[in-house]
């Protein structure tokens, strides 16, 4: 079987299944679990945009790093499980109009990218919260790349809908 | 002159129509209204949650809301921006959708209570918003109540896209 098979065939099992069913037959489901996908995103994009922009040394620059990292991480981490749990929910809602589509691979790569770069930012400040200080240039470079993939992921996410 | 004629009007603009009959134009504004929407939302949350007093904690609000609150009102006016063009688009659609209505309902509401906070409570911001000083109660309503609109505000706007 090629891989365009499996993955047909993989839609057609999520959509048979009981749970895809009753997210198929009660119209309240996908809304509502996108409006909490949405908080979650916002969520996280304002602490990972406040990282980044302490990061980058623009604002904040009165606290350490490592401080704002040790304020606003916690929420990137928690919303990434909860952002996991509504979009597997989504994908089980309607399986083919997520994973046969080609925003929704990309989509995937710039998340698990995104993933990495915050926390190549983020966890050596931890163990040596002076580590992006004598990295200045790195640093601004390391907060425009997570800024940039993050965004790329919003606009992903709302164009799955026309592809 | 009625609504109706006056959204038809609207609809009626060269870039309305654009927007309308184009094929990308649309989504390119949805997404940087999302995008916008997302930044407005997550980053008032750290000013209400500082009120509240649930997190942030060992900032003091006047220097948090000076930090974070140019990004809201940035992000804001790009919502408003592709918000209003998207309207203009498809005007009489949304001018009679009940979700959008209560969005805008709710936007006000906001827009208010953020007056009153502005002109009765952030005044003496420097005496009460010092980490360990308590937050006035009228400040924490106005934290509370903010985080409750936006919400609502991120929900209706959801249901706009399931309902027109």
């Amino acid at each position: 079987m090629t891989i365009k098979q499996t993955l047909n065939s993989v839609c057609v099992w999520i959509d048979s299944t009981a749970l895809s069913q009753a997210i198929q037959n009660a119209p309240w489901v996908v809304p509502t679990v996108q409006t909490v996908h949405i908080l979650a995103i916002a969520a996280l994009m304002a602490s990972m945009l406040m990282i980044n922009l302490r990061l980058a040394g623009v604002v904040g620059r009165d606290q350490p790093l490592a401080r704002v990292s040790g304020r606003f991480s916690p929420v990137i981490w928690w919303m990434l499980p909860l952002l996991l749990i509504s979009g597997i929910f989504l994908i089980i809602g309607e399986p083919a109009r997520a994973l046969k589509n080609n925003i929704f691979q990309i989509k995937m790569l710039l998340v698990i990218s995104a993933i990495f770069v915050t926390w190549f930012a983020t966890s050596p400040l931890k163990k040596s919260p002076a580590h992006w200080d004598s990295r200045a240039g790195l640093a601004t470079l390391v907060a425009l790349i997570s800024v940039s993939l993050w965004v790329a992921i919003i606009f992903a996410g709302r164009w799955i809908a026309y592809f | 002159m009625n609504i109706d004629s006056l959204l038809k009007s609207l609809e009626a603009f060269e870039f309305a129509t654009a927007i309308r009959e184009g094929e990308v134009l649309f989504p390119w504004l949805e997404s940087i209204h999302v995008l916008a929407i997302v930044l407005v939302v997550g980053s008032i949350a750290i000013v209400d949650l500082r009120l509240l007093g649930w997190a942030s904690r060992d900032r003091p609000v006047g220097t948090l809301t000076a930090e974070v609150l140019p990004i809201t009102w940035m992000a804001f006016v790009v919502a408003l921006i592709t918000g209003a063009l998207m309207f203009c688009a498809k005007a009489m659609i949304y001018g009679h959708n009940t979700y959008f209505l209560l969005k805008m309902g709710f936007l006000v509401l906001a827009g208010c209570n953020m007056l009153f906070f502005n002109r009765f409570s952030h005044k003496n911001v420097g005496t009460w918003g010092a980490p360990g000083s308590a937050v006035p109660q009228a400040a924490k309503v106005a934290g509370g109540l903010s985080l409750l609109l936006w919400v609502f505000i991120v929900v209706f706007g959801r249901w706009i896209g399931f309902t027109t």
